[in-house]
């Protein structure tokens, strides 16, 4: 045990927990939206599927991860606007269509992995940016500062979110609608309009999510995600739909996990117990957080399609 | 200003409004009178533009205008304050204001710019309002005021009231006929809805009556009398206070000591309530809403945990039990909140009915819902409360608001309970049927059991009640015999003024 409390270790751990939460966050601050406005999606980790195979076939191609990051982009906004025309328009029952997009992405990602690729060869990732002068400062600077771009760009997308969220009129249009569509179509705010906005960004930020996955790993398999996309909605509800919490909520995840890595590496956690281990951050973010953030409410529409009289 | 010719909608089984001619000339109020169902909110929805008419034609100011959709009817300098509010609770007053509008910042929302502009028109139309509340904490009343400022932030000339009147109290309405009365003054058109005969006749200068969809006459304010617009109504003379014969006052059915409840934000809304109700008497709660009445009667009720004190029903302990077992010891309740907690919306009108009666072993047949014995056992209460619907297995939410009241009523007064406790039981509900409605509670009363009547409804306070108990911050602050007592002293309890 006393191998894990050397400070190299733990720089090693806290550097690699905030790696780790980047696809979480992402694809929880775009189901923050949705969420906020009364959708749940529950095809986030089909859309990051194939957020992550297009990335990574895009960067095998081309050898530029920002195309890939783009291609994520686009499979994101096209798999959220088939999410919007299903929940939206067709109101289908949101606690069942998402399951369908899931299967979706999950089968398509990888037929088409197995067609177009075969065999796993490994792809170039994010490029690193070291912080000027920050990134200097000791212990800290290592654990924050020297990251791949895609951390910052992750984490900076939490204050404009709450920025979004809250002090922009769209903002306040998304949780008057998620709230009582019915009052804000009183008052001419379409909601239609505002929910397919919504579910279009969560479908573009699992999009993001899956692609800045599979090019960190450099790599792409089946079921590359292993249900993060499923996590990723918990922590929504986790967090209380406030981009901070789901924030909090992606970080303790991302510890959780990088610290039983650690553990696992320095043999502190048998063999034999690895797959107990490898639940063990899903359970631990989600007790947590149960615990903690009990007491908001859920928006009173999610859930909810909404039909104005004949 | 506005003239509405020809209007004509059908829903499935229902001709809601047939050829309807209807005018508002600007600086008037003109009343919309009629019974639960008779399709009042369909014609202002119309107006609105939350439904489309199936024929007819709209003109504002002489020109044919197209109403397509709420934008449309707030382009046109339209508002509407709907029969249930239509509000977002989790924002503020000045959210709730903005929504819709453009921001004059760009992206960015301009609440102080919004603030400012409320707090002037609060000022001008004597409306006091905190802009930055948010709307969850505030009182029936102030979100009756924030639907007001919200029309006339977006400068509505014509303004429907659907029923704005029925959850305030009468200090309320006085304040807000003073408000309304400034706006015609403005030269603004208003419509107004209600079932309440004086506020009609108080505010009122012309009356027309809708009955089954059509209007059946039209008549200025001056000579109306309540009399001669009841009877236009309904067709037929209406009592408008119940004969009551004297009965034997039996022993306490329902015993209350001490009981404390929490409120919905964690306050403390009932401290160390004390109070009896006897079988064969109307106990009538009067009071200003939010001052512990509705937790009471939930904790009564077993929907809300009593945090000290005790509740017997017939001598028996219920404090909280499960509502099923309190129910079982001969409580009935009638909700005030109805489509929230008194019925299943999307529940058909009989399904509704049995709620409450599921493992009676009338409706039973070898322990299977008999459905010939429920559907008879539903057209009969729907028949006997006049609970206007197309068929008995449409679904509640379909029926309009004061239908919904009386299906609510029919359910809860069916049958004989010990403990009867009626919460605002003629709020929304039209003249024929409250007149039905006060004639169920004094045959109650009469069959001995113990009655518990909550309203803020005075007339109908003293009308009823045997005793009227006043509710102040949580507590009883007095108890009057009605006949000794006047309303001064009534009023002057509610405003929290304790008794000799
Ligand atoms: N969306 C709807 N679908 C089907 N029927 C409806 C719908 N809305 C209203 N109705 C029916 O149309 C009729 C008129 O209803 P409306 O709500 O206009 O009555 P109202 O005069 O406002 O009554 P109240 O005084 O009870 O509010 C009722 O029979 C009602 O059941
Ligand atoms: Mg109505």
């Amino acid at each position: 045990m006393s191998e894990f409390f050397t400070q190299a270790v733990l720089i090693a751990a806290v550097a690699s927990g905030i790696r780790l939460a980047v696809p979480l966050l992402l694809a929880s601050l775009g189901e923050t939206y949705g969420q906020r406005s009364g959708v749940l999606n529950l095809g986030v980790d089909g859309i990051m599927l194939l957020g992550a195979f297009g990335g990574y076939y895009t960067v095998l191609k081309t050898d530029n991860v920002w195309l890939g990051l783009a291609m994520g982009i686009g499979v994101g906004v096209i798999l959220g606007l088939v999410s919007a025309v299903i929940s939206v328009t067709l109101k289908a029952e949101q606690g069942i269509s998402g399951i369908g997009i899931y299967l979706f992405g999950l089968g398509m990602s990888d037929l088409l992995f197995q067609k177009l690729v075969g065999t796993p060869l490994p792809v170039g990732s994010f490029p690193k940016l070291d912080i000027p002068g920050l990134s200097d400062i000791p212990i800290l600077g290592e654990m924050l500062f020297r990251h791949s771009i895609i951390v910052y760009v992750a984490f900076g997308l939490v204050p404009i979110s709450m920025y979004i969220i809250n002090r922009t009129t769209f903002g306040m249009n998304i949780r008057a609608v998620g709230e009582n569509p019915e009052a804000a179509d009183s008052l001419g705010v379409s909601v239609v309009r505002i929910r397919y906005l919504t579910v279009t960004i969560g479908g573009m930020m699992a999009g993001i999510a899956g692609a800045a996955l599979a090019i960190d790993l450099g790599i792409f398999q089946q079921n590359l995600t292993n249900a993060q996309g499923f996590i990723a909605i918990a922590l929504v509800y986790f967090g209380a739909w406030r981009p901070a919490g789901v924030m909090a909520g992606s970080l303790l995840y991302g510890f959780v996990n990088s610290v039983v890595l650690q553990f696992k590496t320095l043999g502190i956690i048998p063999r034999s117990w690895s797959d107990i281990a490898a639940m063990a951050p899903a359970i631990i973010t989600i007790l947590a957080l149960v615990l903690v953030a009990r007491r908001f409410r859920q928006p009173a529409a999610l859930t909810k399609p909404f039909t104005r009289g004949t | 200003m506005l003239e509405m010719r020809g209007i004509t909608k059908r829903f499935p089984g229902v001709l809601a409004n047939h050829r309807v001619d209807f005018t508002v000339n600007a600086g008037e109020v003109h009343t919309l009178l009629g019974e639960n169902g008779a399709g009042k909110s369909t014609l202002m929805k119309i107006l609105y533009g939350l439904y489309q008419a199936d024929e007819g034609e709209i003109f504002l100011s002489g020109e044919r205008v197209e109403i397509h959709s709420p934008t449309d009817a707030i382009a046109h300098n339209i508002g509407m304050i709907h029969q249930h509010f239509m509000l977002v609770e989790t924002l503020t007053v000045a959210e709730n204001v903005a929504l819709g509008l453009p921001s004059n910042r760009g992206l960015r929302t301009d609440l102080d710019a919004v603030s400012e502009r409320i707090e002037e028109l609060a000022g001008r139309y004597g409306l006091a309002i905190d802009p930055g509340a948010v709307v969850w904490q505030l009182a029936v009343g102030q979100r009756q005021r924030v639907e007001i400022i919200k029309a006339l932030y977006r400068d509505a000339q014509l303004l429907i009231l659907d029923e704005p009147t029925a959850v305030l109290t009468p200090q309320e309405v006085d304040q807000l006929f003073v408000t309304l009365r400034q706006m015609t003054d403005d030269g603004r058109g208003l419509i107004f809805i209600s079932h309440k005969l004086h506020e009609v006749l108080a505010l009122s200068d012309r009356i027309t009556v809708l009955r089954q969809g059509t209007i059946t006459g039209q008549v200025p304010v001056e000579g109306a009398t309540r009399e001669s617009l009841a009877l236009m109504m309904v067709g037929r003379q209406v009592k408008l206070a119940p004969d009551k014969p004297p009965v034997e006052i039996g022993e306490v059915a329902l015993e209350i000591r001490g009981l404390s409840v929490m409120g919905d934000r964690g306050d403390k809304a009932v401290r160390g309530l004390n109070l009896e109700v006897h079988a064969g008497e109307i106990l009538g709660i009067a009071g200003v809403s939010g001052n512990g009445q509705r937790e009471m009667a939930q904790a009564i009720a077993g929907l809300r945990q009593a945090t000290a004190g005790s509740i017997r029903i017939g001598g028996v302990e219920t404090t909280n039990h499960t509502p099923a077992d309190v129910r079982k010891n001969g409580l009935a309740y009638v909700t005030e909140g109805r489509l929230r907690d008194g019925a299943i919306a999307d529940f058909s009108v009989s399904e509704n009915i049995l709620l409450i009666d599921h493992t009676d072993k009338r409706y039973l047949k070898r322990g299977l819902l008999d459905f010939k014995a429920i559907k008879e056992h539903s057209l009969r209460l729907v028949d006997e409360y006049a609970v206007k619907t197309p068929t008995i297995d449409t679904p509640a939410k379909n029926l309009s608001g004061g239908n919904i009241q009386k299906m609510i009523l029919a359910r809860e007064m069916s049958g004989t309970p010990t403990v009867l406790v009626a919460s605002q039981p003629t709020r929304g509900v039209d003249i024929g049927a409250a007149e039905y409605i006060h004639k169920r509670l004094v045959q109650q009363r009469a069959e001995n059991t113990a009655i518990m009547m909550i309203s803020e409804d005075l007339d109908e306070v003293f009308a009823l009640s045997d005793r009227i108990a006043v509710i102040y911050e949580g507590q009883i602050i007095g108890i009057v015999d009605r006949q000794t007592a006047t309303r001064e002293q009534i009023g002057l309890m509610m405003a929290g003024v304790r008794p000799e």
